[in-house]
């Protein structure tokens, strides 16, 4: 039995209370958001009753269907996006050899220490100026967050990629150029399906980096229909604090659906590709 | 970057091409014509607004960009450029010119007060201190806007009651409406409850004419008042017709300045050199402050970090036997707070700590401010970073685990090593060589990790002699407050800081980098 203990038992140990800290605010979540009452004051680790209340105020009384949509437009072309364009930088920097190639590297890897975030005085007028001259790809608009985000695509998630272009023989893109298969075909055809993994995992990771993306949204969306999920729901809480937390719970659990589909389509893919490294928080 | 060689070792190795493949199969060029169609035609939808507007050297940048591009993609030649140019064109627009203008702001004192040109100032003084006097020209007004009602500029539709003439002014002065219908000209009348709602825009609104400004008394009425101030070429100040005051222009704070050292509120936007770095250092009210949160900027980063990297460790040892049942269902439940909004769990762990009805202090039964004291909301904002990035490291270091070979450890205990000993010598090492560039980009992140204070605390508790500085600001918050914060915006100091940030962590980055393999890989 003390063995036992001493060599399962400790670990089970670590588990049990590891999972209660980890629990203890998605349960909370949960119960809040089925609250009847929906106010903060009354919401409990036990839900005291179950209704719907909240989830129908929430689509009744507030723009969430819409923050929803725009949150999903504006990170899944990012993310899309962002991924495509990393990979074709991460060819270029594994497999051609250039001038300036080493100087690029480390040029890539040093502005996003400059978060971009850090510059949104400029990013303010900047925008403010584009908005004057193109409305379309101004303030309150997908296109305009979606350029935005894609100004880091050429960041750590280009390293990932160009360190899994490395791992691949570079025997393969030869002997399809000795087929006759030019440099766009050996990329397309050849390499992209063969670095699919990374691709899945960054693209996860653009993919819960923007739909949780609050500060530049928050400065550049700032009419009620163009606004994200974050922006939104943080408005929600901003006035009303009590009130609306069951709505704000509700909102919670939906937003974390399209994460957790996510997760699930890329899953197999997953575990090998997340030790390449990333973060959240 | 934009000086490449023609092509690779792999492209030179390969024998002349047949000409008919060099262009690839006839979708191929289907699909590239119809990109570089598309792109000509952005330019194109894109160059009208600059046209009209005459910004001419937009226009020129927007030719070259769009003629270099073409160019790219219809040469053979510059290969890597061809892979290089969608993202680096990005990059420069939307990161490396906004961090440029930042870091030129910071060497001006740019910001709330100083946002424009010295005549500007000058027409901002003169127009603020227009009063009614005996004699005044009255008339009757309208509020309009050219935008939407609730948010649009305004303009005021004055009538002159002797000539029914009437004129649209706006900040820059006034202009004559041709006929008499507002709506024709383009301007939407706002009814009174619309007008009401943005009743304290519309009193500080005023339309500077030659001897003064014409301001607004009540919704419906406007009269022509005369400056109180008004500025003076001679001695290159302003002066108070009334009490005779002067306040003398001073270029190198970009304001006007009174004999006692009384600053006009108005200002312009000048050059102050390093005067905003040299703030930063020397001035003690805010060298203090500074200090104290550059260290626990770094605690904060080293602790999240370091923490969520332990809990994460650990959990993934604990699991990491066949003999513990029901690992499948632990690990599941163990990585949701992953698939959680972090913006809006931040929120809600915000909610958690509340001192009345929040959940922490029911369940323990306390009492404690948590956001009240520097040492529990300090505590506080770590153990919610620990909630939110242990899953992470959880899965990271799980599968590092199962890469490394159980021989080893299993070779290191016949050796006699206890089983600390074997995790430390065999399995740490091997752990960290895979994980360390992890946990530095970790670091850079939490270094900067806006949401984590802004949502839980926005960065009390204050001290009481110091609003703008919390105990558990980051640099980053607290240059966000300075920037945009509700005591007046100094962009120009909030850049300096900016910059800072941007040095510390390209160092600490740069330091930490060069011990990892990943670098070396750049100069093989």
């Amino acid at each position: 039995m003390t063995r036992w203990l001493r060599e399962v038992g400790w670990r089970h140990l670590v588990g049990v209370v590891v999972l209660a800290f980890a629990m203890v605010p998605i349960v909370f979540v949960v119960s809040a958001a089925i609250n009847p009452l929906g106010t903060l004051s009354s919401s409990e680790l036990v839900p005291t009753g179950a209704s719907l209340g909240n989830f129908t105020r929430l689509f009744a009384d507030t723009g969430f269907g819409r923050w929803f949509v725009n949150s999903i437009v504006v990170a899944a072309v990012s993310a899309l996006a962002s991924v495509f364009i990393s990979a074709l930088a991460a060819y270029a920097f594994s497999r051609r050899r250039f001038r300036g190639r080493r100087v690029g590297l480390l040029a890539v890897l040093l502005i996003q220490m400059f978060p971009q975030f850090l510059a949104i005085v400029a990013i303010f007028l900047i925008f403010s100026t584009v908005t004057d001259l193109w409305p379309a790809i101004g303030f309150n608009t997908w296109w305009g967050l979606i350029l935005l985000y894609l100004g880091g695509a050429l960041g750590v998630n280009t390293w990932l990629m160009k360190g899994f272009f490395d791992t691949l023989p570079r025997e393969l893109d030869e002997s399809a150029t000795m087929d006759g298969a030019s440099h766009a075909q050996v990329f397309f055809r050849i390499l992209l399906p063969l670095v699919a993994p990374i691709l899945a995992v960054t693209a996860l990771l653009a993919f819960i980096g923007t739909i949780n993306e609050f500060l530049i949204a928050n400065v550049f969306l700032t009419d009620a229909g163009s606004k994200t999920l974050p922006v939104g729901l943080y408005g929600l809480v901003a006035g009303e604090r009590n009130a609306n937390f069951g709505m704000f719970c509700a909102g919670t659990l939906l937003t974390a659906i399209p994460t957790v589909l996510v997760f699930q389509l890329l899953q197999r893919y997953i575990t090998d590709g997340l030790t390449a490294g990333a973060v959240k928080g | 970057m934009t000086a490449t060689k023609l092509g690779g070792p792999v492209t030179q190795a390969r024998p002349a091409p047949e000409p008919e493949r060099r262009g690839g199969s006839p979708a191929a060029i289907l699909l590239k014509a119809t990109l570089l169609g598309l792109a000509i035609a952005i330019a194109v939808w894109a160059a009208f607004p600059l046209i009209e507007n005459e910004k001419w050297t937009g226009l020129a940048i927007l030719v070259a960009t769009t003629a270099g591009l073409l160019y790219l993609y219809l040469t053979p030649r510059h290969i890597p450029l061809k892979y290089l140019a969608p993202g680096t064109v990005l990059l420069v627009l939307f990161q490396v010119f906004p961090v440029l203008y930042t870091a030129s702001t910071a060497f001006t004192n740019f910001g709330d007060g100083h946002r424009g040109s010295k005549q500007e100032a000058v027409v901002a003084i003169q127009t603020a201190s227009v009063t009614q006097v005996p004699g005044s020209q009255q008339y009757a007004l309208r509020i309009a806007t050219t935008g939407d009602p609730a948010t649009g500029p305004l303009v005021f539709l004055i009538t002159d009651p002797a000539t029914r003439q009437v004129s649209a002014g706006d900040a820059g002065g006034l202009t004559a409406v041709p006929g008499t219908d507002a709506a024709a000209a383009g301007y939407t009348v706002l009814t009174a409850g619309q007008a009401s709602l943005r009743s304290t825009e519309i009193t500080a609104f005023a339309v500077p004419t030659a001897g003064g400004a014409i301001r607004s008394s009540g919704l419906s009425r406007a009269y022509e008042g005369k400056a109180g101030r008004a500025y003076d070429e001679g001695c290159d100040c302003i002066r108070d017709t009334t009490t005779g005051r002067t306040w003398t222009a001073d270029e190198s704070v970009g304001a006007f300045v009174g004999a006692d050292g009384d600053r006009l509120a108005q200002g312009w936007k000048v050059a102050v050199g390093l005067g905003n770095f040299t703030r930063v250092l020397t001035d003690p009210a805010i060298a203090g402050p500074f200090l104290r949160t550059l260290v626990w900027n770094f605690a904060f980063a080293i602790a999240s970090t370091g923490g969520t990297f332990v809990l994460g460790l650990l959990l993934a040892m604990a699991l990491h036997s066949d003999r513990v049942r029901g690992r499948t269902a632990y690990r599941i439940l163990l990585v949701l707070p992953y698939a959680m909004p972090s913006f809006a769990m931040l929120l809600v762990w915000r909610d958690m700590f509340n001192t009345d009805f929040g959940l922490v202090n029911e369940l323990f039964g306390s009492d404690v401010d948590w956001f009240g004291g520097s040492t529990s909301a300090r505590l506080a904002v770590i153990l919610v970073q620990l909630w939110l990035g242990y899953p992470y490291m959880f899965l990271v270091a799980t599968g590092a685990l199962q890469a490394i070979p159980r021989e080893l450890s299993e070779a290191s205990r016949i050796d006699g090593a206890s089983a600390w000993g074997g995790f430390r010598r065999i399995v740490l090492p091997l752990l960290m060589v895979a994980l360390t560039p992890l946990l530095i980009s970790s670091f850079a992140f939490n270094f900067n990790n806006f949401n984590a204070i802004y949502l839980t605390t926005e960065g009390a508790p204050f001290p009481a002699d110091n609003p703008a500085n919390g105990a558990t600001d980051l640099l980053i918050t607290y240059t966000y407050r300075i920037a945009f914060g509700g005591g007046g915006a100094q962009y120009g100091y909030a850049a300096a800081i900016s910059i800072f940030i941007f040095l510390i962590v390209a160092v600490v980055s740069a330091i930490s980098f060069r011990r990892t393999r990943r670098l070396e890989e750049v100069h093989s």
